[in-house]
């Protein structure tokens, strides 16, 4: 059976070789697939992401602030979704 | 106060006396109990002065009516605070459950008012046993609270340890969520939430602040004091960008502003550059 590991990165830029500075980690096989690496990050960017056989599945996009919120932060901003798929 | 404002949070290690931490452990435990239930001990009502709240013989009211803590108190929110609510947090040994980050109740305003929030830990919290995870410099995003959920782990967070009678001053804004206790000991923790009933305006000691106030023209890309305010509030927090870093500056000088009464105040030229140029329009 197929199941799906999922990694979020969030960096400190809107490129994938940025620096990681979050991240979660959600495991479909339930410890049965690989982990991911001990480090705190586990990737110091997301290119390093994928040379560990992890696939992207999406990058947020780069939206301009509203007219009055220029200055105002909120949620992190680069969001990278990484997946790797697992036959267990 | 600076260090408050560019980091959402300042603790006060071993602040409350032995005695006050040891006794206060059972009322923690009768509040937990009876909260909810048809009788027996409550919490005060919101909006009830905080001189009001948990009449002696108390020991929660015993520890908010010391001196050390009264001063602390009066120095973010003034002389009259209202209390909002408090809780005891009680994580049972062992306890595996990890609350996801969080930012309690609901999105701020865009005003600079803020309420604090004071975390009292009565008993040692050792390294990861339990203490409280919280995010250094978050507190002046506007977010959802279940929009943190999310994020398992963040550059630079901390969680809390420190010796019994440490009590760390939150500013309501600061990301934060409970972990959980591989220790073989309870772990206890009361957080109160107070609301200010006056303008937030040099309420503290600020006798030092003539020599730390620097002028609007200290910018990094120019020239700098280097023991000034604007000193504190360049702190780059680990998981920020540089756009991040930038917003966040304003923010804190915005909040200086309100915090010194001083509608000039400024770090790095960004509020001012700004200003200067929105005097030009129709002129």
């Amino acid at each position: 059976m197929e199941r799906q590991q999922v990694l979020y990165l969030w960096a400190s830029g809107s490129a994938l070789d940025s620096g990681t500075v979050g991240w979660a980690f959600h495991d479909g096989t339930d410890g049965s697939g690989l982990s991911i690496p001990d480090g705190s990050p586990p990737y110091a960017t997301g290119v390093a992401a994928l040379r560990d056989g992890w696939m992207l599945l999406q990058s947020s996009q780069l939206t301009p602030p509203l007219p009055g919120e220029e200055h105002l932060n909120n949620y992190l901003e680069y969001e990278f979704v990484f997946e790797r798929r697992v036959t267990t | 106060m600076a260090e408050f404002v560019a980091n959402g949070f300042i603790r006060f290690d071993a602040i409350v006396p032995a005695d006050v931490n040891e006794r206060a452990i059972d009322e923690m435990r009768q509040l937990e109990a009876e909260r909810l239930a048809p009788g027996g001990m409550k919490p005060p009502h919101t909006g009830t002065p905080l001189d009001g709240c948990y009449p002696a013989p108390s020991v929660i009211g015993e520890y908010l009516r010391l001196p050390q803590i009264q001063g602390i108190i009066e120095s973010f929110v003034g002389p009259n605070p209202t209390f909002d609510h408090d809780w005891t947090h009680h994580i049972h040994p062992h306890a595996t459950y990890v609350q996801p980050l969080h930012v309690d109740a609901i999105t701020d305003t865009t005003d600079p008012t803020f309420d604090v929030q004071l975390f009292w830990y009565p008993h040692d919290v050792a390294p990861g046993e339990g203490g409280t995870r919280f995010v250094p410099g978050s507190h002046l995003r506007r977010v959802r609270s279940s929009g943190l959920d999310r994020y398992q782990h963040i550059n630079g967070e901390q969680q809390f340890s420190g010796p019994a009678g440490t009590v760390v001053v939150f500013h309501h804004g600061l990301w934060h969520a409970g972990q959980p206790n591989p220790g073989d000991g309870d772990r206890w923790m009361h957080k109160v939430r107070l609301n200010p009933t006056v303008a937030q305006v040099r309420l503290w000691n600020t006798d030092d602040l003539p020599d730390l106030q620097n002028p609007p023209s200290d910018h990094i890309f120019a020239r700098i004091l280097p023991d000034s305010v604007a000193q504190i509030f360049r702190t780059w927090h680990p998981w920020m960008s540089v756009t991040d870093y930038r917003n966040e500056q304003v923010q804190r000088a915005k909040l200086w502003r309100y915090l010194t009464g001083d509608d000039t105040y400024d770090v790095d030229h960004y509020l001012t550059r700004l200003e200067g140029r929105g005097t030009l329009v129709g002129s």
